[in-house]
């Protein structure tokens, strides 16, 4: 039943993705952005670490491509509740839980694709990295959405405007993206700044991610980031579940 | 055995300013076949009961049953038995009108061959076979109306909860909307329960009235009884019925105009 669900939710929404190819590539723009005009700086920088400057970056351009992409998911859910969608759905004996995974997967897929294509110009501009290490890093971007659109659906199914959403959204993701050390390692920071980071829990992720794609897999960054990617993810589908089954939205 | 029974059901909203008692206590029951007109004032807590009936809220209090299944403890039960179409209705603009059928369908578990033939039957019977394949945003609000209804009837209820079903409908489309909810409940038995501002639709269409006013059922009856006792006469319109029930007088009409 869940199974069945859930690939009928998730149809539902790829199909409405596939419908607007131009806004999935769009997501890549921001990224590829930093990839291009931001990536060449660091080039000759000393930025500790074994592998080469891309290897530091990709990692981090990944996540915040999740980031700020699966942050924004329950955007699209305000709409539909205010056409209705939502309640005509709750109202059918659907699983709860597929209401939610349905659209996360979808979330999930769309992020993965993105990330590929992000992959692929980083190969361009010079990025080399183990087969490995990048298909974990992929694994890592999973995780990450399915974690964060989640909790978006969870926090947009009770708000009823896109103009409350969009502005909260903003403040959590801007300083989830400085102190988790998306674009520069905080292997650089002060101390202060250092310590202040390992509250975020993107923080380990992206540390994880950057052993990977230098081949290092058996390490405590790496134990950690599989960890917190996990716990995360079980956390907020948990979150995301009961807000869909209860929802007085 | 009536087909919809709730006593003290009750629903209460915690709110920054405390607690809000949309609904306070509603006790009510409505017939196998029955078309029921649920009226009241705005914020009398109508949709509230509905969202309620619907399994949408949870109740803070009291209990009900639809269709004999349970509403706290059977909620499956009650979404298998009962069909709602709400306000704003609840499709998506950017779909056809048949992937929402089909959807639909496989959503109360039907096989995908079940779901296209059943998407195509609810077409005929709504009258929106030539539609089947245009997105909903280019629907008329009759023929969006038609859908949602369509919508709510896929698994063949044995209740359809209709709130507020012709609120923007121009007079010809509301004739057709009373047209079909008399005929799903002569061929079909369905047991209709409907809101609506509309006192000429509650008198012409429902068998009974419920009218709530403040979160409580404050009347009920069928519409000539309601008028006989608070009208006061068989002959009085339902509006006078209505405002003498709720305790909303009228504006005194006989008054000089401040400016003519």
């Amino acid at each position: 039943m869940l199974l069945q669900d859930t690939a009928l939710i998730f149809g539902r929404y790829l199909r409405q993705t596939l419908r607007s190819k131009f806004a999935m590539l769009f997501g890549v723009l921001m990224p590829l952005l930093y990839l291009l005009f931001f990536g060449p700086l660091l080039t000759d920088l000393p930025l500790g670490g074994g592998g080469s400057s891309w290897q530091v970056l990709v990692p981090g351009l990944l996540l915040q491509l999740g980031l700020f992409g699966a942050a924004f998911a329950g955007f699209m859910i305000i709409v539909e509740k205010n056409h209705g969608v939502v309640e005509r759905m709750r109202v059918t004996p659907v699983s709860r839980l597929a209401l939610l995974l349905g659209r996360v997967l979808r979330d999930t897929a769309v992020f993965v694709f993105q990330a590929v294509l992000l992959v692929l110009a980083a190969v361009v501009m010079g990025l080399r990295a183990p087969l490995a290490g990048i298909l974990i890093g992929f694994a890592f971007v999973a995780l990450l959405t399915v974690s964060l659109a989640s909790l978006s659906y969870a926090l947009a199914m009770r708000i009823s405007t896109p103009a409350a959403f969009g502005p909260t959204i903003n403040a959590l993701t801007m300083p989830s993206m400085l102190l988790s050390g998306l674009m520069l390692p905080m292997s650089l920071a002060p101390g202060w700044l250092d310590a202040l980071s390992h509250v975020m829990p993107f923080r380990y992720l992206v540390d994880a991610m950057r052993d990977a794609y230098v081949g290092s897999y058996a390490t405590a960054s790496m134990a950690y980031g599989v960890l917190v990617a996990v716990g995360l993810a079980g956390l907020a589908v948990t979150v995301g579940t009961r807000v869909f089954r209860e929802a007085g939205a | 055995m009536p087909i919809i029974s709730t006593a003290g059901l009750a629903r209460t909203f915690q709110t920054k300013r405390g607690p809000v008692e949309a609904v306070r206590g509603v006790d009510l029951t409505v017939r196998a076949g029955e078309i029921l007109g649920f009226l009241g004032p705005n914020g009398a807590g109508k949709t509230t009961t509905l969202r309620m009936l619907t399994t949408l809220l949870a109740p803070t209090g009291g209990a009900a049953t639809v269709a004999g299944h349970d509403l706290a403890t059977d909620p499956e039960g009650v979404r298998l038995a009962s069909g709602y179409v709400a306000q704003s209705g609840g499709v998506d603009p950017q779909i056809s009108v048949r992937e929402e059928l089909v959807t639909q369908g496989r959503l109360y578990r039907l096989t995908k061959a079940q779901a296209a033939e059943r998407a195509e039957e609810l077409a005929r019977d709504l009258d929106l076979t030539g539609l089947l394949d245009r997105k909903t945003s280019a629907l008329s609000g009759g023929q969006r109306r038609r859908l949602d209804i369509a919508l709510g009837l896929t698994h063949r209820p044995k209740v359809l909860f209709l709130d507020e079903p012709t609120t923007g409908l121009d007079p010809a489309s509301r004739a057709d909307l009373w047209d079909l909810v008399r005929r799903l409940r002569d061929d079909h038995g369905t047991t209709v329960f409907l809101t609506t501002h509309y006192l000429d639709e509650a008198d012409a269409l429902a068998d009974r009235l419920v009218i709530v006013d403040k979160g409580v059922v404050v009347a009920e009856g069928t519409p000539s009884a309601l008028k006989l006792q608070h009208g006061g006469s068989i002959d009085a319109t339902l509006q006078d019925t209505f405002l003498a029930i709720t305790g909303r007088v009228p504006a005194p009409t006989d008054a000089t105009p401040v400016a003519v």
